[in-house]
């Protein structure tokens, strides 16, 4: 495993996908030079970042050694053929633990891949490992994890959101390049906002739900963790299209996403309407969340866009219409969990029944708010209640896409903070369920109607230091558009930061000092 | 969705529910027991008060939508999707045991299925 790649300056683990992806094309680099390098990044900050639940050292090298061979062969896969990623634990992934953060499936070896990590490997992309996660997803700080909280690479003390904070903290705090996140409320776009990092949630049915652990299937989707709009675009195209094993799939191909990012990576955006959500801001979001929006708006005007205020009256029922939603799916997907097939089996003393077993290993292997969710969802869907909370949400639903129909008539693109606050402190809010789904807030529309959207870094807020992200909205299967307009933006900011959000985070310390606390940056 | 059938007492006019939106321990104790979860004293003093809390915070969507507007159940107006029936490459018997917590005879070997009194 050594070999060539020893012999050559090991490449930084800042860079981008697309500059490792050049750099082997140059042959400056191997696969195995990358991979293990950032495997020896993991090693070094993980234990106070927490990002991964499982670490495929042996796995990732030899991937990436066959991947030297292909390359050397002239038979490469592709662009992204040798670049390692991240895998949240939510996707099954063959012969590497999957638990989706929950003792329920603890020790769970998948024999099957996910879609997504099939083509992951089609395209000879080495896997790091799996990324912590709140319990089948359902949160938004990572602190429902079973396995422990991860902390945001900017302070160890603070959450890096969810419920991807595993797949947004590996890449915030260069263990991986990029990784693979599911956004079924902002899961992929809130974390990306508070870490400093890029996160797109692609149009539903746009990439395979094949192999992807359902938690509400109606709104859930896999996309890219990145640190620039250009990777997410690299790697959307690997993973997104058809796939006949997921019957929700669109049929369609995608939308041309890297020449719509190398369009907007000129910052020109001419002509572009953008649509301010006047539901998406004032009261709940942070001053200086808002502010370092207005900045971004201001910088998309000064580029040449027509910027519109829009009303989408209904998003203020939206978290309300998701909390009925959502809960009632996930008690029905989360049925399968009954100690027969797979995962945990608990048996009570006695000669206990199925049902007895099943409720012994539900109560053992779910945590908390698992059971607030599965409890509020068969509530929801229970006879006598159904018409008044999931019927009346289903309408709703279709209000909210009304909404967004009417929105989309006047601006290309819409826009709005992707979360209401920076990054809070671990343990804050992890008693109180309703402040944390007023997280979600902003996002939460997007999943309803299954329109694409991403979240860049739009700056640090003034009271904090801390990072903060704007979304962009698109139509559903225009995911380009996000593309364009986000690699624009990003392109602008760049220019006034002289560089990325993440250059200016305080540096995880080099070993010794390095430890979940406030003064993280000592001695780096 | 196997619960969905299943009664809770509840009123089966949908209005009634607007006006008392909250969860005792006891409807709390019912519905883990329709959804086969165990739940202790402990954990019922817990939930029982954020579960109320949750709910009448959600409740607030009754009546936003008139009877006039069609639920929406899916983000793609979705048909149905068909596959030639072909013989195709699935798991072997091994594969799909590999996660099982008991088995015999190359099956899932499962408790008791039936109860005391059946």
């Amino acid at each position: 495993m050594t070999g060539e790649g020893a012999t050559r300056p090991a490449p930084s683990v800042r860079a981008t996908a697309a500059d490792l992806s050049a750099a082997l094309e140059r042959g400056e680099t191997t696969s195995v030079a990358i991979t293990r390098a950032h495997l020896d990044r993991i090693a070094e900050v993980d234990g106070a970042v927490h990002a991964f639940l499982q670490v495929d050292t042996e796995g990732a090298l030899r991937d990436a050694a066959a991947s030297d061979e292909r390359r050397a062969a002239g038979s490469s896969y592709g662009p992204l053929d040798g670049i390692p990623i991240a895998v949240k634990d939510v996707l099954a992934t063959r012969g590497l633990p999957t638990t989706c953060g929950s003792r329920i499936l603890e020790g769970w070896v998948p024999p099957y891949d996910a879609t997504v990590v099939a083509r992951l490997r089609a395209a000879g992309l080495p896997i790091l490992g799996k990324t912590n996660m709140d319990e089948f997803a359902m949160g938004s700080s990572t602190e429902h994890s079973a396995f422990g909280p991860t902390h945001n690479p900017w302070d160890l003390d603070r959450i890096p959101g969810g419920s991807g904070g595993g797949s947004a903290a590996a890449v915030a705090a260069y263990e991986a390049p990029f990784a693979i996140g599911t956004d079924t409320g902002g899961s992929i776009r809130q974390p990306g906002a508070v870490t400093g990092t890029v996160g797109v949630k692609p149009t539903y049915g746009g990439v395979s739900r094949y192999g992807l652990i359902a938690l509400a299937n109606s709104l859930d989707q896999a996309g890219p963790v990145t640190r620039t709009v250009l990777d997410a675009a690299l790697l959307h195209e690997v993973i997104g299209g058809h796939d006949p094993l997921d019957s929700t799939s669109i049929d369609r191909p995608l939308p041309a996403l890297l020449d719509a990012t190398r369009q907007g990576a000129d910052g020109d955006l001419t002509g572009v309407r953008i649509g301010v959500v006047r539901e998406l801001g004032g009261e709940g979001y942070q001053a200086g969340v808002l502010a370092r929006f207005e900045d971004s708006v201001e910088l998309m005007t000064k580029a040449g866009a027509e910027v519109v205020e829009v009303s989408c009256p209904h998003f203020v029922h939206a978290l309300a219409t998701y909390y009925l939603i959502l809960p009632a799916e996930a008690s029905s997907n989360l049925a399968r969990f009954d100690a027969m097939r797979y995962g945990l089996r608990v048996t009570p003393a006695g000669d206990p029944s199925a049902e007895d077993v099943m409720r012994a290993t539900r109560e053992a292997g779910f945590g908390d708010e698992v059971k607030r969710r599965i409890i509020l969802g068969t509530y929801a869907l229970s006879s006598g209640y159904y018409d008044a909370y999931y019927g009346q949400a289903q309408k709703v639903r279709t209000l909210v896409a009304r909404d967004f129909e009417a929105a989309f008539e006047r601006a290309d693109v819409l826009v709005s903070p992707t979360a209401p606050t920076t990054a809070f402190k671990i343990g804050e809010k992890v008693d109180d369920p309703l402040a944390m789904y007023l997280n979600d807030l902003a996002t939460i529309p997007a999943n309803l109607s299954g329109v694409p959207g991403i979240s860049i870094p739009s700056g640090l807020a003034d009271e904090d230091g801390l990072p903060a992200g704007v979304q962009i909205l698109a139509p559903a299967m225009a995911d380009d558009r996000v593309y364009r307009v986000g690699a624009a933006l990003e392109a602008l900011l760049a220019q006034e930061w002289g560089g990325s959000l993440l250059d200016q985070a305080p540096p995880l310390g080099e070993g010794a000092g390095l430890r979940p606390s406030g003064d993280q940056g000592a001695g780096a | 969705m196997p619960e969905t059938s299943e009664h809770t007492g509840a009123p089966e006019d949908g209005r009634a529910a607007v006006e008392q939106p909250t969860l005792s321990r006891e409807e709390v104790a019912h519905l883990a027991d329709l959804a086969r979860i165990d739940l202790s004293d402990a954990e019922l003093d817990h939930l029982a008060p954020q579960l109320s809390v949750i709910l009448d915070s959600i409740a607030s969507i009754q009546g936003v939508a008139g009877d006039d507007v069609p639920p929406t159940s899916h983000a793609l107006p979705l048909t149905n999707v068909f596959r030639d029936d072909v013989v195709r490459p699935g798991l072997t018997a091994e594969e799909a045991l590999s996660g099982a917590p008991e088995v015999e005879q190359q099956r899932f070997k499962v408790p008791r299925i039936l109860g005391d009194e059946q």
